[in-house]
């Protein structure tokens, strides 16, 4: 008798949203109609969300994929020999040996290396597969030698402020204090990014690998992952993960047999952006209303509860495990000048091949949007990039030279944030989206400081007017100068990044804040 | 007939001391009122004040300050669109207008017969794969006209 076959189907949810369910049960029913034994692994994504859903079907070693496949697509691929002989199905939908994709051939994957290969719920693949690697070279480096590779690694938060990772976990060791606490940043509230949800949905056990080497490293106990709401199924797989990794000993009073004790917890946000602030998020964690605190006191003096508390993005926490187990020295080889190491950039909006493209800093935007992303999904010509979600600026093609690192963004006046770039085609209007910039701020400020409360919907209001032809050029000085204020006066990112959106659409798309002006009907 | 049960202090109580044990336990408490009942209701409020020992205002002010805090009952069905920039840039805004016309509500109403209410939601991380929705928990996307009219006719069911 031979060994089922091993057929793939993401249980991301951006595949499931696309019908990943319904191909998973259609798969199943045709492989009981013609007798084959198949074991359906729902793995998590690969990340070529263009192909979603990618079923794929594993032959003497090698992973043939076929994507996007619909449910009504599955008896044709089946009769076509997708189970028996999947190299020699040919069609629209064959993309052949998954890993030899061009798409992942390019990568250069250490974050996301298991991310769709594995299940991600099976703490034996996550072993089979390198995890926890990293944990037991972390116990024999003590917590002063985590501190110091992670340090060396070059590691910056990749939550968007891009503060140094090692330097923060060095200030909660050395501040005294009987509970200390690892809090996961998974508030992952911009547009246009998705790569801590699908690591989460993906390959949650390193998350879970991640922050239990932090919390040995300064010696906190307690963890908490803080999830938004509108990603229900990560909350769920984190969950489970959770249970499973503790059940193993990998969490709870004797990590690992040692004598550190790490328990962890997932927490559900409530639909607030502003919670994706880190003195925002301890305060929600807290019970209370998601009101920024002023700085300092830092977190990592007096955080969660007023405890000393690491707050770490899910990106930064999920490249320790690597970190710990390859060396620092290996992670900082890849990147350019301060930024250090991969970011796992996603390319989303009005984009041909959306999707999660990891790679070392220093690729340009141009070769991203162009090269990579393929231009627009709508076959137009780009007109703008928004990097960095609600909070980043747009940039012109003019601008794609421009290399992907923390540096090189701020000297344009633009912000890498959180990795996510949003394509716009030639119909998008610049003047609504500066609007809508404005709009999101004060529909999410959580009202502590007046320049974000009140300044956004000033904002808001003085760009309808621009939009309506109403004094233009006056407008537009009021516009930047509450711009500054802003962004030298608001508390928090929230309301001093909201101009960059706003400005950047009026400096490199003038015309659209002018149309109404060119042409009277069109304010009607 | 109602998934959700009626209010009963009691039960809110119930649901209180279940979470007890958990470090700043108000967000929970609130996720599980609103599982329980739909929403929060009102005089969930001191209920929840008294057994966690803070001020009524306290409470009222966190059930307010969050998007995903209910204080009255929502429709059967909840459609949520996505109206975030990913979204925006594949037409999300001609949808949403489409799926106002249908339904006859607009974005934070519910129709008068309580069938659906239709809310915005900023982002739900399927931004290579938009326009995107959520009903009813179930997340849809690529959404084009003609699934915007599946899915105003699922509501109608």
């Amino acid at each position: 008798m031979s060994a089922a076959i091993r057929v793939f189907v993401p249980s991301d949810a951006a595949a499931r949203a696309c019908g990943a369910d319904e191909v998973a049960i259609a798969l199943r029913a045709e492989a009981q109609r013609i007798g084959v034994d198949i074991d359906l692994v729902r793995n998590g994504s690969r990340g070529m969300l263009w192909l979603e859903p990618l079923v794929e079907v594993e032959s003497a070693g090698v992973r043939y994929g076929f994507g996007p496949v619909e449910a009504s697509d599955v008896p044709g691929l089946v009769a076509a020999g997708l189970f028996t002989a999947p190299a020699s199905v040919s069609g629209p939908l064959a993309i052949g040996p998954v890993a030899e994709h061009p798409f992942l051939a390019a990568q250069q994957r250490l974050t996301f290396a298991r991310c769709g290969v594995t299940d991600p719920l099976s703490l034996d693949d996550y072993i089979a597969y390198g995890g926890y690697k990293g944990l037991q070279r972390a116990l024999a480096l003590g917590p002063l030698g985590i501190v110091e590779e992670v340090t060396k690694s070059g590691l910056r938060g990749r939550g968007g402020a891009g503060f140094p990772t090692g330097i923060k976990w060095k200030t909660v060791h050395d501040t005294p204090g009987a509970q200390k606490y690892i809090v996961c940043n998974a508030d992952e509230g911009d547009s246009g990014t998705f790569a801590d949800r699908m690591i989460m949905e993906g390959d949650p056990f390193q998350l879970i690998e991640g922050m239990t080497i932090a919390g040995i490293a300064v010696g906190a106990t307690r963890g908490y992952i803080y999830c938004r709401s509108e990603y229900p199924d990560a909350i769920a797989t984190m969950r489970a993960a959770i249970v499973t990794a503790r059940r193993a000993g990998f969490l709870g009073a004797r990590v690992y047999g040692t004598d550190h004790a790490f328990e962890l917890e997932i927490r559900e946000g409530a639909g607030a952006y502003v919670c994706g602030e880190e003195t925002s998020l301890l305060e929600s964690l807290e019970g209370k209303r998601g009101l920024v605190r002023a700085k300092p006191p830092l977190p990592a003096h007096k955080g969660l509860f007023g405890r000393p508390t690491v707050i770490n993005n899910v990106l930064s926490l999920t490249a320790v495990p690597h970190i710990l187990a390859d060396g620092a020295a290996f992670y900082a080889d890849y990147g350019m000048g301060r930024s250090r190491g991969t970011m796992p950039v996603q390319l989303a909006g009005n984009i041909r091949y959306g999707g999660l493209f990891e790679i070392a800093f220093g690729i340009t935007l141009g070769e991203l949007v162009e090269k990579i992303g393929g231009g627009t999904a709508s076959g137009r010509p780009v007109k703008a990039v928004q990097v960095g979600g609600p909070l980043g600026a747009y940039f012109p093609p003019a601008l794609f030279d421009t290399p992907f690192d923390y540096e090189s963004f701020a000297k344009r006046d633009g912000l890498i944030g959180h990795g996510g770039i949003v394509v716009f085609d030639d119909t998008a209007d610049m003047a609504l989206q500066a609007r809508f910039a404005f709009e999101f701020c004060a529909i999410e400020s959580c009202g502590k400081c007046t320049p974000c409360r009140i300044g956004s919907t000033r904002g808001k209001e003085t760009v309808e007017k621009i939009i309506a032809g109403e004094d233009v050029d006056r407008n537009l000085e009021v516009i930047a100068d509450l711009s500054n204020t802003m962004k030298f006066g608001s508390l928090c990112a929230l309301g001093g990044f909201t101009p960059y959106p706003v400005t950047s659409a009026i400096a490199h798309f003038p015309d659209d804040f002018r149309r109404s002006a060119r042409l009277p009907a069109a304010a009607e | 007939m109602s998934r959700h049960e009626t209010f009963s202090a009691a039960r809110t109580r119930d649901i209180v001391s279940a979470h007890l044990d958990l470090e700043g336990p108000l967000l929970p408490i609130l996720h599980a009122v609103q599982e329980a009942f739909g929403f929060v209701p009102e005089a969930a409020v001191p209920v929840i004040a008294e057994e966690l020992n803070l001020s009524r205002a306290e409470v009222h002010g966190v059930v307010t300050f969050y998007h995903d805090f209910h204080r009255a009952p929502q429709g059967r069905h909840v459609l949520k669109l996505c109206q975030a920039e990913a979204c925006q840039s594949l037409g999300c805004r001609e949808l949403t207008a489409q799926a106002e016309r249908a339904l006859g509500v607009g974005i934070g109403e519910t129709s008068p017969d309580g069938r659906v209410t239709l809310e915005a939601i900023y982002c739900l991380g399927l931004c290579a794969t938009g326009p995107a929705a959520m009903i009813d928990g179930r997340l849809v996307g690529r959404l084009t006209p003609a699934k915007i009219d599946g899915l105003c006719a699922e509501v109608d069911r």
